[in-house]
């Protein structure tokens, strides 16, 4: 089948087109709604800029869309993206990385029921521990990009996911309930490498800004 | 053993409608598509759980023959979603269309596989499906039967998706 992927650059969406390609679809296109919202409701918004490479890298048609990041005249927006993935690149089913989030999961479900498309969400209700070890033991190279959550800092920003990083989280989990996979927007990740990669991607520069008492994003160029 | 049924017919939805039941079961377990499903499953299996699948998905209603088996199935089986569905059907019931996505709260006015009172409850069906009396209904909505025990029969059929926000009940019916 033919599918479109609710792309930010994240693991998350990274990793569920990872999942539809392995599950043997074609991914037509990688669909990204740029929010000028930081707070958005719906879109991860840091790295999104950056997903543009990540497309490059993995030789598949990027189909953006700008939006202001207002509560629903984001959904409008994204309604638009998928009906030019629809137009232009045939697509018949849009996959998403959702895990837990029932907001976001079933706005995209009813925006491809009116379109009547297929709707796909391979990470959905995932065991967080179990998700971290599978992209580990898949090669994939992540970095986190934003912290928003006591006791995280701007220590943790460029720190890559890998068997360390679980432990620390884990611990962080059991005293503070940081969600193991950010799910709870603890943290913003960034994607360096993975198998869908044809070469992986470099931190050239970046800049650390303050945004809150526990907020602080990094902002990355890639090469 | 139980013997999970799955109802998509894409295999991508296995992760989404199938794989997050078979974490909760944490017992032996063996899952097939319905279309695979043979006699000496439903033999070994000591209870059957039959999945849900996406909303654009509905070849299991063409293919409600390939489920006879279920009226003359003497073991537990919960129907979660298409599921659900496909009880009411094999025994009499009417399909109907309603569109729910996302979360609802329901009621339960007795317990359900240790569910009570007020359930904020995820919601993903185009169709419900009527039930005739031999059935109890032990929440319901608009009209809408939201979660069913046959009277004499140890099976069970709810019409959201309790892999959600209601894991227990699923553990529930494994210790039946």
């Amino acid at each position: 089948m033919k599918l479109g992927v609710l792309f930010s650059g994240g693991k998350d969406s990274v990793y569920a087109t990872y999942l539809a390609k392995k599950f043997g679809h074609e991914i037509s296109c990688l669909i990204s709604v740029v929010s000028e919202n930081k707070e958005s409701y719906m879109f991860h918004t840091p790295s999104i800029k950056k997903a543009e490479r990540q497309t490059e890298v993995m030789g598949i048609p990027f189909l953006s869309q700008k939006t202001k990041g207002k509560k629903e005249i984001e959904l409008e927006d994204l309604e638009k993206a998928i009906k030019k993935a629809i137009k232009d690149y045939r697509i018949e089913g849009v996959v998403t990385g959702a895990i837990q989030s029932v907001y976001q999961a079933s706005r995209i479900q009813k925006i491809c029921d009116k379109l009547n498309i297929e709707c796909f969400n391979p990470l959905w209700q995932k065991n967080e521990e179990e998700y971290l070890s599978e992209l580990i033991k898949n090669k994939f190279e992540i970095i986190l990009v934003g912290v928003f959550a006591y006791p995280l800092d701007e220590k943790w920003l460029g720190k890559k996911i890998d068997k360390n990083f679980i432990k620390e989280i884990e611990k962080l989990n059991k005293k503070y309930q940081i969600h193991v996979a950010g799910e709870g927007g603890e943290f913003e990740t960034f994607v360096l490498n993975c198998p869908l990669f044809k070469r992986g991607l470099k931190v050239m520069d970046k800049k650390i800004l303050k945004e809150g008492e526990n907020s602080f994003r990094m902002e990355v160029e890639v090469e | 053993m139980i013997l999970i049924i799955k109802t998509n017919k894409e295999k991508l939805h296995d992760l989404e409608f199938v794989k997050p039941i078979e974490e909760i079961v944490q017992k032996k377990f063996i899952t097939k598509h319905y279309s695979q499903v043979k006699k000496e499953d439903l033999k070994k299996a000591e209870k059957i759980i039959i999945c849900g699948t996406s909303l654009k998905d509905n070849k299991f209603i063409e293919d409600i023959k390939e489920f006879g088996w279920i009226k003359e199935f003497d073991k537990p089986i919960l129907g979660i979603c298409a599921g659900m569905q496909i009880i009411g059907l094999l025994f009499g019931g009417k399909l109907k269309k309603k569109k729910e996505i996302g979360f609802y709260r329901e009621t339960f006015t007795k317990e359900f596989l240790g569910l009570k009172g007020e359930q904020k409850v995820y919601h993903l069906h185009n169709n419900y499906v009527s039930f005739p009396s031999e059935f109890e209904s032990f929440a319901e909505s608009e009209g809408i039967v939201q979660a069913v025990k046959h009277k004499n029969k140890e099976i069970y059929g709810v019409l959201f998706h309790p892999e959600v926000r209601q894991k227990n009940l699923i553990r529930e019916f494994v210790k039946l």
